[in-house]
């Protein structure tokens, strides 16, 4: 055994103040997911580039240019821009999938390394609030890399008309909201529900959140228009469109923020009373 | 007597709702722990000690009951309670995305440590569980008992209180254990407060100062392991196989040999406590002989802690 000074196990560290520890203890954690995130940067890179690269390059470069008609009589043009916003309000919701849902699964159904991250000195609840967090940083990571991708891959223009104050509000608002899906989706689903997640809530997520069309356009088929509304990426894709593109009509900003603070309130609490429901018994 | 670091009272655990009927974990039992002992919880699984041990690292909220823990109240403080708590759980949760030294170091920061010094009690404690070579390695790479060395230096990297282990040695190789039992020795020699669990009667014999027996959610005895044993009051315990009616010939042994005390049958075999004395095993041949059984075995053994278990429970330890 080595003899040491500094370790004493006599020499207990004074408790310190609740509200100090726990301050650290959050940072602590948050720092480990940016930490992973740093060590790991080309996987994070490759997850969160390639699904809108492919995306963007079929519909708005290979489309146009092969001779197909994507985006209906408005033209290519019109559907490159509107697809901004799709592919934003995409790479936000996947983020929540990929940094919050997925690692939660593992932690909690495989490794249960979870049981040791809750031992940090702060209350349990603030773990899983951590979590959205980091979800939302990671959100917010993966937009500013997919942005250039929408504006720059398509083969006809996209009109981008950038209302800053709508921008930098509703960007960390719909990180938060996918970062609480994630939480809630990562505490609520079993390993081998992990299949069933992409094909039952992440698809119908995406295929139908308005990422492909805007929300006005679906009047002709007047009960989807309706029933998408209970999709939170529909709020994301229509945010960033009003906050994004010109020319696009999109649904009122108050009822854009109105349902997204919602669905971000409704998540966290899901999120953050199931988490401590499945690690305190 | 020494400072008590944990104290306990009247705490309970009922698991209920759903459709089974509700299950009583553990049941109204008081603990006090001592400054620097090694404490251990003994008992079959299914006893309550896991139950026990989530309940004094917040993992588990008490139906009943309050814990204090150096002078906090765990019940109501949990998230302040948890910096004077170390835990080394049952299964291994390191973080499987780092490295051996980076669980360390970010269980360091998690406690408030600044980078640096993380870092430095990092490098320390893996060449106290003498892991250094292994400092830069994946933690998917180490054998169980590695793993498990490098949850005590995670444990006791914030300097904890009280040291909780859940089962430690289950499921190591024999070496492992050693090595681990080497490690917990130092600790306890330093002063650090120990609390475990485990159905090993064995280690519990050896290592700690004091063993708490339990079973059913129940605590049935109480003392150093010497004491438990004298408990008995007797001086050998004799292990008889038979054929024919055991508990019968249990009855039989306890009336017809001289010195005998107790008889219990346990897995196909009667345990009788005897007092030491000289030309027992003919007297109990002869016992069982005039009672009509025919003994296929003999074997005398010292009183251990499972004797204890099996005087106080009528069965073994083993499941």
């Amino acid at each position: 055994m080595t003899a040491t000074t500094t370790h004493d196990a006599h020499s207990l560290r004074e408790l310190r103040p609740a509200g100090q520890a726990y301050r650290a203890a959050f940072i602590g954690l948050l720092g480990r997911d940016m930490y992973l995130l740093r060590k790991s940067v080309r996987v994070f890179l490759l997850r969160t580039l390639i699904q809108p690269l492919l995306l963007v390059f079929v519909f708005t470069y290979v489309f146009p240019k092969t001779g197909q008609s994507v985006g209906g009589s408005s033209g290519a043009s019109r559907f490159s821009t509107q697809l901004v916003a799709g592919v934003m309000g995409l790479a936000i919701v996947f983020q929540g999938i990929q940094a919050v849902a997925l690692p939660l699964v593992q932690e909690f159904g495989v490794s249960r390394e979870i049981e040791d991250r809750v031992l940090a000195p702060l209350p349990t609840w603030m773990v899983g609030l951590q979590k959205i967090v980091t979800g939302l940083l990671q959100g917010l990571l993966g937009a500013c890399l997919v942005f250039p991708i929408a504006a720059l891959v398509p083969a006809t223009p996209v009109h981008l008309n950038i209302h800053w104050a709508v921008l930098l509000t509703l960007a960390p608002i719909a990180g938060w909201v996918a970062g609480a899906l994630g939480l809630v989706l990562g505490t609520k689903v079993k390993p081998f529900q992990v299949p069933l997640l992409f094909s039952l809530i992440v698809l119908p997520l995406t295929f139908l959140g308005c990422t492909y069309f805007p929300w006005q356009d679906l009047g002709r088929v007047a009960w989807l228009k309706w029933a998408v509304l209970a999709n939170p990426v529909v709020y994301m894709t229509e945010g960033f469109r009003a906050a994004l593109v010109g020319g696009i009509p999109h649904m009122p900003l108050y009822a854009i923020y109105g349902a997204l603070i919602g669905f971000g309130a409704l998540f966290t609490w899901i999120g953050v009373t199931g988490f401590e429901n499945r690690v305190v018994t | 007597m020494a400072d008590a670091i944990i104290r306990a009272q009247g705490l309970t655990k009922i698991y209920s709702g759903g459709p089974s009927p509700d299950v009583v974990a553990v049941d109204d039992i008081d603990l006090e722990i001592h400054s620097g002992e090694i404490y251990g919880l003994l008992g079959p699984n299914g006893a309550g000690k896991s139950t026990t041990i989530g309940m004094l690292t917040t993992r588990v909220i008490p139906t009943r009951g309050s814990i204090q823990i150096g002078g906090v109240d765990l019940v109501a403080r949990p998230a302040l309670a948890k910096q004077l708590i170390g835990v080394v759980p049952q299964t291994n949760t390191l973080d499987r995305a780092m490295t051996v030294f980076e669980n360390l170091e970010f269980h360091g920061r998690y406690f408030g440590m600044s980078a640096k010094h993380a870092k430095a009690l990092a490098a320390e404690l893996v060449q106290r569980v003498r892991l250094v070579e292994r400092s830069s390695a994946s933690v998917m790479a180490l054998s169980g008992g590695m793993a498990q060395r490098l949850m005590v230096a995670r444990a006791i990297m914030h300097r904890p209180q009280v040291l909780f282990l859940d089962e430690p040695t289950a499921g190591l190789d024999p070496q492992s254990r050693i090595a681990l039992w080497e490690i917990l020795g130092d600790l306890h020699d330093d002063g650090q407060t120990i609390l475990l669990t485990t159905h090993y009667m064995e280690e519990a014999d050896e290592f700690c100062d004091r063993v708490a027996i339990m079973d059913h959610g129940h605590i049935l005895a109480l003392d150093t392991p010497a004491q438990l044993k004298a408990s008995i009051g007797a001086g050998r315990i004799v292990i008889v196989s038979a054929a024919g009616d055991l508990p019968a010939l249990a009855d039989a042994l306890v009336k017809g040999v001289d010195g005998a005390h107790q008889a219990r049958v346990v897995d196909g075999r009667i345990h009788l406590s005897v007092d030491d004395s000289t030309g027992l095993l003919p007297r109990i041949i002869d016992a069982a002989e005039a009672a009509g059984a025919s003994v296929n075995d003999l074997s005398v053994t010292e009183p251990t802690l499972e004797s204890v278990f099996i005087n106080l429970t009528g069965k073994d330890l083993r499941e």
